[in-house]
């Protein structure tokens, strides 16, 4: 058995998955929407949180907070469901399949075998949606891949209920109403504005673009604290997480910016595009620094990829994203 | 980035097909474009695994010189650490690092091999294997 439902690749799992569920529904959001509204755009370097070993680099806001804030402001009501037995969580998967009722869940990426072989990592954030079973074999509305895929029930419960950081415990959540044509007006604005709070009115130093900044002041000195090696190392997770992470491209700027662009049509303001277009200028800074970064790790630094000279480049974003959300912050009101 | 600027470098998606990018065209409007890669990221994701290549060979030559247990070899390559592992098997954190040690390893009852074994799908005879790796790349990272 097989719902019929229309897959569209996205850039990012969790704001794919939104908008792909939400569209399956009757609701065309599309993903950069989802994330807008979701208030996805972020920024964090969190010493304390280690990925890897390495402190914790962060572009987008906490996993799940995406889709929560989406539901929250398009008053959809939504399901979600923790299994502690792992039996228990694959029959009551496939019994809302009967339903025909496509499920979220959330999985590692370890164990899910239509993954490359580079992208499997024990990561555990990620989502996906079945939307059908035959026999032993689950289909699979994966956002980041360009088809429907396909995975056995041994290895999607596995990925289910991954362990380790942030461990998904078989979660699942579906969508039990959705409003017909819900107005966007409210949701879009309160998106933007929790967006311009997290970047600019964190209460710790290293959220925001102060965390920006936060991290310029570390990556300066990374070579003499950590020995070059480490340096490369801590240097490499930052790129990691700005571009591979599914982001759309310079850690999720891209996709806000497509979202700012919806939002003037939305708003009928056309000062949003303008906006949007000094987004998309700071994303390319932010590309700039992954071409550094990356020059750095393959050995063939130029003299402008130094780490002083990436901390000026991250100081540059800081300063452009700072001036660029107090303008935001100004319009939205 | 515009659309026609879109890398196309191949490398860590393979022959898994495109990532979704987004781009603006000519008019300055938002688009998905589809990309094979980029350079960058391909050269961080490198960096990633050289690491775990590197480590892999530490224990695999940690398990040579009879100070490791195959068990070693095979957490690593599943790139999990004493912590992980210990989530999975459901043993204590201080049992797993006990269990790396060859000469505790080699008293192990059968069912605690087979629990480790079954964790990362393989028989308990190939979790007593380790393959001859020869040591790839640069030592020195």
């Amino acid at each position: 058995m097989r719902i019929e439902f229309e897959h569209k690749q996205s850039a990012h799992c969790e704001s794919g998955v939104t908008s792909n569920l939400l569209y399956h529904y009757g609701l065309d959001i599309t993903e950069s929407m989802a994330f807008g509204i979701g208030a996805g755009l972020f920024f964090g370097y969190i010493p304390f949180i280690k990925l890897n070993k390495i402190p914790l680099t962060t572009f987008r806001c906490s996993v799940g907070g995406i889709f929560k804030r989406v539901s929250k402001s398009l008053k959809i009501s939504v399901k979600e469901k923790r299994f502690r037995n792992q039996q228990k969580a694959m029959s009551e998967l496939d019994s809302l399949l009967e339903q025909n009722i496509p499920v979220g869940c959330q999985t590692g990426a370890f164990w899910l075998p239509y993954f490359p072989e580079a992208f499997r990592f024990h990561f555990n954030m990620h989502n996906l949606i079945v939307v059908g079973k035959e026999g032993d074999t689950y289909f699979i509305s994966d956002p980041v891949f360009p088809d429907i895929v396909t995975c056995s029930a041994f290895n999607l419960c596995k990925a289910r209920f991954a362990k380790g950081t942030l461990a998904p415990k078989g979660r699942t959540y579906i969508l039990e109403h959705v409003p017909e044509s819900p107005d966007l007006v409210i949701p879009v604005r309160k998106g933007i504005k929790a967006v311009c709070n997290a970047m600019l009115k964190a209460p710790i130093p290293i959220i925001g673009v102060k965390g920006i900044r936060y991290l310029a002041g570390k990556l300066e000195k990374w070579p003499e604290k950590l020995g070059d090696e480490m340096a490369l190392l801590y240097l490499g997770q930052v790129v990691r997480m700005q571009e591979e992470i599914g982001t759309g491209g310079g850690g999720f700027r891209f996709m806000y910016a497509a979202f700012l662009q919806q939002a003037a049509s939305v708003l009928e303001d056309d000062n949003y595009l303008e906006l949007s277009e000094r987004l998309t200028q700071i994303g390319d800074k932010w590309r700039l620094f992954a071409v550094s970064g990356a020059r750095n790790c393959k050995k063939r630094a130029r003299k402008r990829d130094s780490f002083p000279g990436m901390a000026q480049m991250l100081r540059e974003c800081a300063d452009l994203e700072e001036q660029l959300f107090k303008d935001l912050r100004d319009i939205v009101v | 980035m515009k659309v026609k600027d879109v890398p196309q470098d191949k490398g860590m998606i393979g022959d898994h097909g495109t990532e979704v990018c987004y781009a603006v065209d000519d008019d300055g409007r938002y688009k998905i474009a589809s990309s094979l890669g980029w350079e960058p990221k391909n050269i961080a994701n490198e960096q990633a695994w050289d690491i775990i290549n590197r480590d892999i060979a530490d224990a695999i030559q940690g398990i040579r010189t009879g100070k490791l247990s195959p068990l070693a070899y095979h957490m690593t390559k599943n790139l999990m650490d004493e912590g992980l592992l210990a989530n999975y098997s459901g043993f204590y954190r201080w049992r797993v690092k006990r269990h790396l040690r060859a000469d505790v390893f080699n008293k192990l009852k059968p069912a605690f091999l087979k629990r480790y074994a079954d964790i990362f799908e393989i028989s308990i005879e190939e979790l007593e294997t380790v393959p001859d790796l020869e040591i790839k790349g640069d030592k020195n990272i």
